[in-house]
């Protein structure tokens, strides 16, 4: 069957809340217009405006009052309309969403789920494009997960909606439309999982929702060139799959990190670090990255000219020392 | 569960057009029993509430001479070093233990960092109770089994987690009420207000007892509003509310108990202004001469909750000088207790750094778990 990203999103949150009775939907516009993106489409339909609902536009009310549903039986899923307007709930999220558990040393866990459409692409004015997934990752005690492929958001979702602890749930815009043959329910990796999405030999692309089919159109293009990426597809970054990863990076010697983020002190840099911290002595160069710039996110006057496309990722992976010269951008003195 | 014929879908426009406050706005004055030295307050300064029972006077006579004495006793141990905090309720009493005893056990008390003293009220182990202001990394007690939550330090923060938890019990058929303490420059956040709102359009059974001190930290009332008064927000919202002489425990428990019964008998959030004041510094820690006056002080101090509520009682024969020893010995043997149990430093188990990040400790948390447990060992 042939079904988009955000069809199984859908899919996922009926199914979890025909299952199980105390599983809510609520925010803005959820209720009759089943969202903006129409991930709720028809859930109050059927289950009724007291599990899918509208709730006044507050956003740390939203989360907040999901932190006390939480609290007393219910297992929420909320939803931020986007990743900019999720920023009012972030004092509820770092101060209460991820510390709960371990301020009441495990009395209360709080099995909720934040759906947050991030990142751009899709010409979204200003305020509709954020990346905002570093802020979250940086946070202890979130779990941070952001499906790539059509399977893997029904699956992580309903992982996410089951988990016991919160969990943030990134959803890429420019994803929510692609569409594969997937037969529901279906059943994926379980969260912490990484998942080699195609096999290489010379270099490892490592990358994360937005950028994994940029990485992956990189991949082709590049072994149309005689040159073989393994491409890693992420799918939680938090927990991090350190393993698969450096298995990866160990295996080929060399690594370009994908993101479509601002690359300063983000989540890439992350990975880069971790990349080198276990696998410096299988490298042959070092680990590159290719990122959105640090600026705030250009709405789609100038976006073509920030997001990491195929011919950026390319260029870095020529940057990776393939015949021993240093790489020029980062020689002393060269800025 | 219900089915979704029993639950109407929200309309474009409410039914019919209420009345311009709809009955909302609180009285023109606070409410009061007592006056300043515990005689009868002047006419019908009370209002529509009637005075609590003798009993309930007694009980809550008992717990604030108990509650002011703890009190004391842990701004005395954080002198020591025993504490590495102590906001002080000394002054506040008839709202904490009022807000207590308000409340059923099955009910919710979602209290801030200044409201130990309703916590000990509750019936919460002091030494439990103080954890968090001893530096612990957890509160301290067992909120689901006291239903009582984490003492909050965000200020208003935990106003939407009342809505929540009293919205969900609502939909579970339940008749428990959530009580929410809250400062009055917590008023000036926006989870007070979004709070208000939420427990408004859910029509969720909490009450919002607002402590105003008079001040938060060093910035006065003046600083947070231009409102007549604080409970004078709740009408924008469509929450009834209500103000009272904050330090007359009849009229605090009068006024708490009737808006806990309303929000439990399906009448929708209250918002309570208590008129009180905050004695001691903001905290040990704090320098009050710096923006407030000595004079200020003492004239709130004739004012005493429980001077008050002692000689109200006494007046009426229901308080004998035996029965207020017994109350102090009791206080005093308390205090004793807490004092010699908290003689020790508080101490940690590294280990409990990772045990309680997720329900499962990441393969990242473990890690890390071995490095801090190598590194003591060497
Ligand atoms: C969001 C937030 N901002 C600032 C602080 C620092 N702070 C702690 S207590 C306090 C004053 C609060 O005053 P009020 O709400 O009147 O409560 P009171 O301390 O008088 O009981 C401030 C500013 C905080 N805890 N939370
Ligand atoms: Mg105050």
């Amino acid at each position: 069957m042939t079904v988009t990203l955000g069809k199984a999103l859908n899919a996922a949150l009926r199914d979890a809340m025909r299952e199980d009775d105390t599983v809510l939907m609520f925010g803005e516009d959820v209720g009759a217009l089943g969202g903006v993106f129409r991930v709720t489409d028809g859930l109050a339909a059927e289950f009724g405006d007291d599990r899918c609902f509208d709730t006044p536009l507050a956003e740390s009310g939203i989360v907040g009052m999901a932190v006390g549903m939480a609290m007393n039986g219910f297992r929420p899923v909320v939803e931020m309309q986007f990743d900019a307007f999720a920023y009012p709930a972030f004092e509820q999220i770092a101060s209460h969403v991820a510390k709960m558990r371990n301020r009441t040393r495990g009395a209360v866990g709080l099995p909720m789920v934040i759906r947050v459409p991030y990142a751009g692409g899709i010409g979204g004015v200003e305020h509709h494009s954020d990346s905002s997934e570093a802020y979250y990752a940086h946070t202890p005690g979130l779990k941070v997960v952001t499906p790539a492929t059509v399977a893997d958001a029904y699956s992580l979702l309903r992982e996410a909606v089951a988990d016991p602890d919160p969990v943030v749930f990134m959803e890429a815009k420019k994803l929510y439309w692609a569409k594969d043959e997937v037969a529901l329910p279906v059943t994926t990796e379980p969260f912490g999982t990484a998942v080699v999405r195609r096999e290489g030999s010379d270099a490892t692309l490592v990358a994360y929702g937005p950028a994994v089919p940029v990485a992956l159109e990189a991949a082709s293009a590049a072994a149309a060139e005689g040159r073989s990426l393994e491409v890693v597809d992420l799918r939680t970054l938090v927990p991090f799959d350190d393993e698969t990863v450096a298995a990866s990076v160990r295996k080929t010697g060399r690594c370009v990190v994908v993101a479509e983020a601002a690359g300063f002190a983000g989540v890439s840099a992350e990975i880069v670090a971790r990349v080198q911290e276990r696998c410096f002595h299988s490298l042959w160069a070092p680990v590159l990255r290719v990122t959105g710039w640090d600026v705030p996110y250009p709405p789609p006057v100038l976006e073509k000219y920030h997001l990491p496309g195929v011919d950026r990722v390319l260029d870095t992976v020529d940057r990776l020392q393939w015949d021993d010269a240093p790489d020029p951008r980062f020689l002393a003195g060269s800025r | 569960m219900t089915t979704q014929a029993e639950h109407r879908m929200p309309t474009a426009t409410s039914a019919s057009a209420p009345p311009a406050d709809a009955g909302l706005l609180p009285s023109a004055e606070p409410v009061r029993f007592l006056d300043d030295d515990g005689g009868p307050a002047p006419g019908d300064a009370h209002g529509r509430y009637e005075r609590p029972s003798t009993e309930l006077l007694r009980r809550a006579y008992d717990a604030m001479v108990l509650g002011r004495r703890f009190d004391a006793q842990a701004t005395a141990l954080t002198k020591q070093g025993r504490l590495a905090v102590y906001p002080s309720s000394r002054g506040q009493e008839a709202g904490e233990i009022g807000a207590v005893l308000a409340l059923r056990e099955t009910d919710w008390l979602f209290p801030t960092y200044r409201d130990t003293m309703a916590l000990i009220a509750r019936g919460i182990d002091p030494v439990e109770a103080l954890t968090l202001l001893r530096g612990s990394w957890h509160c301290g007690y067992d909120p689901m089994a006291t239903r009582t939550a984490p003492q909050c330090t965000p200020l208003a923060t935990h106003a939407p987690h009342a809505v929540g938890v009293a919205h969900a019990a609502r939909r579970r058929g339940e008749d428990t009420v959530a009580l929410v303490l809250i400062g009055d420059g917590g008023t000036s956040e926006g989870d007070f207000h979004e709070a208000l709102n939420f427990a408004a359009v859910f029509h969720a059974p909490v009450v919002f007892l607002v402590q105003n001190n008079g001040y938060a930290i060093s910035v006065p009332l003046s600083r947070q509003t231009a409102a007549p008064s604080l409970a004078h927000k709740g009408v924008g919202y469509g929450v009834r509310s209500e103000r009272v002489d904050g330090n007359d425990p009849l009229a605090m428990l009068a006024v708490l108990t009737d808006a806990v019964e309303s929000a439990r008998a399906g009448g929708g959030p209250v918002l309570v202004e208590a008129h009180t004041y905050r004695v001691e510094p903001h905290t040990n820690a704090d320098d009050d001469a710096r923006y407030r006056d000595h004079d200020e002080v003492e004239a709130w101090k004739r004012r005493d909750p429980i001077a008050r509520l002692e000689a109200h009682l006494r007046s009426r024969g229901e308080l004998s000088d035996d029965d207020v020893a017994a109350a102090r010995s009791a206080a005093e043997e308390f205090a004793t207790q807490v004092r010699e149990r908290l003689s020790e430093e508080a101490t940690g188990d590294p280990a409990d750094l990772f045990a309680h990040v997720y329900a499962e400790p990441t393969p990242q948390l473990r890690e890390q778990a071995g490095w801090l447990a190598e590194e003591l060992a060497r």
